[in-house]
């Protein structure tokens, strides 16, 4: 029987009755993989014989009938964002393509302890940054339901693995919508837990105030299932929250209730694409005829938070990244080839008479740090960097950094004022249905505009997720993003858990051939 | 132009990164485009708000002082592009 389209709730199911075991399912997805990510490219690496490996030790295991983990024997995809220990973890980055972490995040710790199959690294933005996964120093990633199409970013194999039946779990990262975004492009479920819900001990840091790592999956059930082995608190991450993890799966069956849901007012203005608007709509109508009251809100800064964003999470990537200086790990420059340019340029200076120039020019070491950089380092992260630099140097810092701190905090007061009225927001994931590759990849700002609906999570460490709710006429996925206060997963879960119940665009999966 | 060539060649130091000329053209049109519509926090006044540096407003989160293994030296020194027994090693910086 195919299993490739089952929900990793039932495929536990399977599993712990003995209908299938954790090798023939696995053997399935990497059918899977063999046949379509030639064409889809979701997966930077692929750890064929060591997942195999370890789906017969978990049935062995259960043979003997000993006690199992929450995901025994589920395969689950991983970004190659977060460490695991002696296995390559490149992040998209020409930086790091022969970097081999010498321990595992703490998420990847939590899989394996619920003895998930790790079946391979995920294709990503270079250090996730990007909304397209054109920016992986690797390749890009296509998505399943149209190859000429971007799958989102910067978890863009994460959520294509998923929507191309390639793993039935995946994790990702968002930080301003990376983990929402390509959801909402690949038909997939993508959870943004509450910052410090989950552990970022060993996530490569790019914006540490907003990063959090989180679950996609095909429904709200087996995101649930997914966030419960992820969330808790790290002594190891001392932002990580110590409040309690529910369980989320039940939290997710539990009834709705008397639902109080928000619409933005400014959600649904100028730029926002009609046929994602009218899905969206529907949706809402949708838990309306189920008796939730629905009401117009205004987040009056949230014409702000772009800007806002694009000055924090650069100013704290031009710190996170530099810590790579080809010294510690990560790539070099040539050395001999960088010494002879140097001293070139000494002696064609000191030939023009230009003492200052010969005088003014980078030391070994610096030159060292900014060839490896240049040479290493793709265009979006040089942006980002300089963009950071430029809002935390001297004579800028005031205008720049320290003004979209204030900014923030009026985001987030909208936000709290918001949820003493309702419990829960409602609106579009993207602007638009999945863009065409290549087709932002010279205009910055444009890309950077696509976020708009996405970052205000990161901003104020609320919750959020993208699901499913529509298609456009040419059939492309359509995404609902939830928000909720921060550490109400459960409440997000049971939403959307609700919504699927009731429709079943969750269901629908890419035609490939 | 928001932003002079100039200052874009100081930030690209600042930052220890190296612009081509091609490059430090286009960076310097495209962070310009960015620094100009980010201004459009000017129009707000902040006089008044507390600034916001993170989503987890927790302050003095301490761990027991106590001993605890850390990386060996050896998975430590393993990623290092140069290297010898216990060290990390770089270009000659004396002299200079």
């Amino acid at each position: 029987m195919s299993l490739i389209k089952a929900s990793a709730t039932d495929l536990l199911g399977y599993l712990q009755s003995g209908q299938v075991s954790a090798v023939e399912l696995l053997k399935q997805y990497l059918d899977r993989i063999e046949t379509h990510d030639g064409s889809i490219h979701a997966y930077l690496d692929v750890a064929r014989e060591a997942a195999l490996e370890r789906a017969e030790s978990i049935d062995r295991r259960r043979s003997r009938g000993e006690r199992l983990g929450a995901l025994a024997g589920l395969p689950v995809a991983v970004k190659d964002v977060l460490c695991t220990a002696g296995w390559a973890t490149t992040c998209g980055s020409r930086m790091l393509q022969n970097y081999c972490p010498p321990y595992d995040a703490t998420v990847v710790r939590r899989l394996l302890d619920a003895d998930a199959v790790l079946v391979g690294k995920t294709n990503m933005d270079e250090f996730a940054m990007g909304g397209s996964t054109e920016n992986s120093a690797f390749g890009v990633t296509r998505n399943p339901w149209d190859l000429t199409r971007t799958p989102g970013g910067s978890s863009g194999g994460a959520a294509a693995c998923v929507a191309a039946g390639m793993a039935p779990l995946s994790v990702g990262s968002d930080t301003g919508g990376s983990i929402r975004q390509p959801a909402a492009y690949c038909g997939v479920v993508g959870l943004k837990p509450s910052y410090g819900r989950v552990s970022r001990y060993g996530l490569v840091a790019f914006a540490s105030s907003l990063d959090q790592v989180g679950p996609l999956a095909a429904t709200a059930e087996d995101t649930a299932l997914l966030l419960e082995v992820l969330a808790g608190h790290d002594p190891r991450d001392s932002t990580s929250a110590k409040v309690p993890v529910p369980d989320y799966l039940l939290a997710s069956r539990q009834p709705l209730g008397a639902l109080r849901i928000g619409l933005v007012r400014e959600h649904f203005g100028a730029g926002l694409d009609s046929e994602v608007d009218a899905a969206v709509r529907e949706a809402v109508d949708w838990f309306r005829d189920e008796g939730a009251e629905v009401k117009e809100i205004s987040l009056p800064h949230s014409r702000y938070a772009i800007s806002t964003y694009y000055i924090i999470a650069p100013s704290e990537a031009s710190s996170n990244l530099a810590r790579y200086d080809g010294v510690h790990y990560g790539y070099r420059t040539d050395e001999r080839a960088m010494l002879g340019e140097l001293q070139e340029s000494r002696q064609r200076l000191l030939q023009e008479g230009d003492n200052a120039g010969a005088e003014n020019l980078d030391g070994t070491l610096v030159r060292m740090y900014r060839k490896t950089r240049a040479e290493a380092f793709g265009p979006e992260v040089k942006r980002r960097i300089m963009l950071g630099t430029y809002a935390l140097s001297a004579g800028y810092y005031d205008a720049y950094y320290l003004k979209a701190l204030k900014v923030r905090r009026l985001i987030r007061q909208d936000f709290d004022a918001a949820f003493n009225e309702v419990d829960v927001i409602m609106g579009p994931t993207t602007p638009t249905p999945p863009f065409r590759l290549g087709e932002m990849i010279d205009d910055p700002l444009k890309m950077y505009l696509q976020d708009l609906y996405t970052v205000s999570a990161n901003l104020t460490g609320i919750c959020a997720m993208s699901l499913p709710c529509g298609q456009t006429g040419a059939g492309l996925p359509i995404g609902l993003q939830i928000h909720a206060p921060a550490f109400h997963e459960h409440r997000l879960l049971q939403a959307a858990r609700a919504f699927q119940q009731g429709t079943d665009w969750h269901i629908r999966r890419p035609d490939l051939c | 132009m928001p932003l002079s060539s100039a200052e874009v060649e100081k930030v690209a130091l600042l930052s220890r990164l190296l612009l081509g000329e091609e490059e430090l053209r286009r960076m310097t049109a495209q962070l310009g485009d960015v620094v100009e519509y980010v201004r459009q926090l000017d129009e707000l006044d902040t006089t008044a708000v507390e600034p916001m540096a993170h989503a987890a407003e927790l302050s003095n989160v301490f761990a027991p002082d106590e001993v605890q293994p850390s990386l060996d030296r050896e998975l430590a020194l393993a990623n290092a592009p140069k290297r010898d027994d216990e060290c990390y090693r770089v270009p000659a910086v004396l002299g200079d």
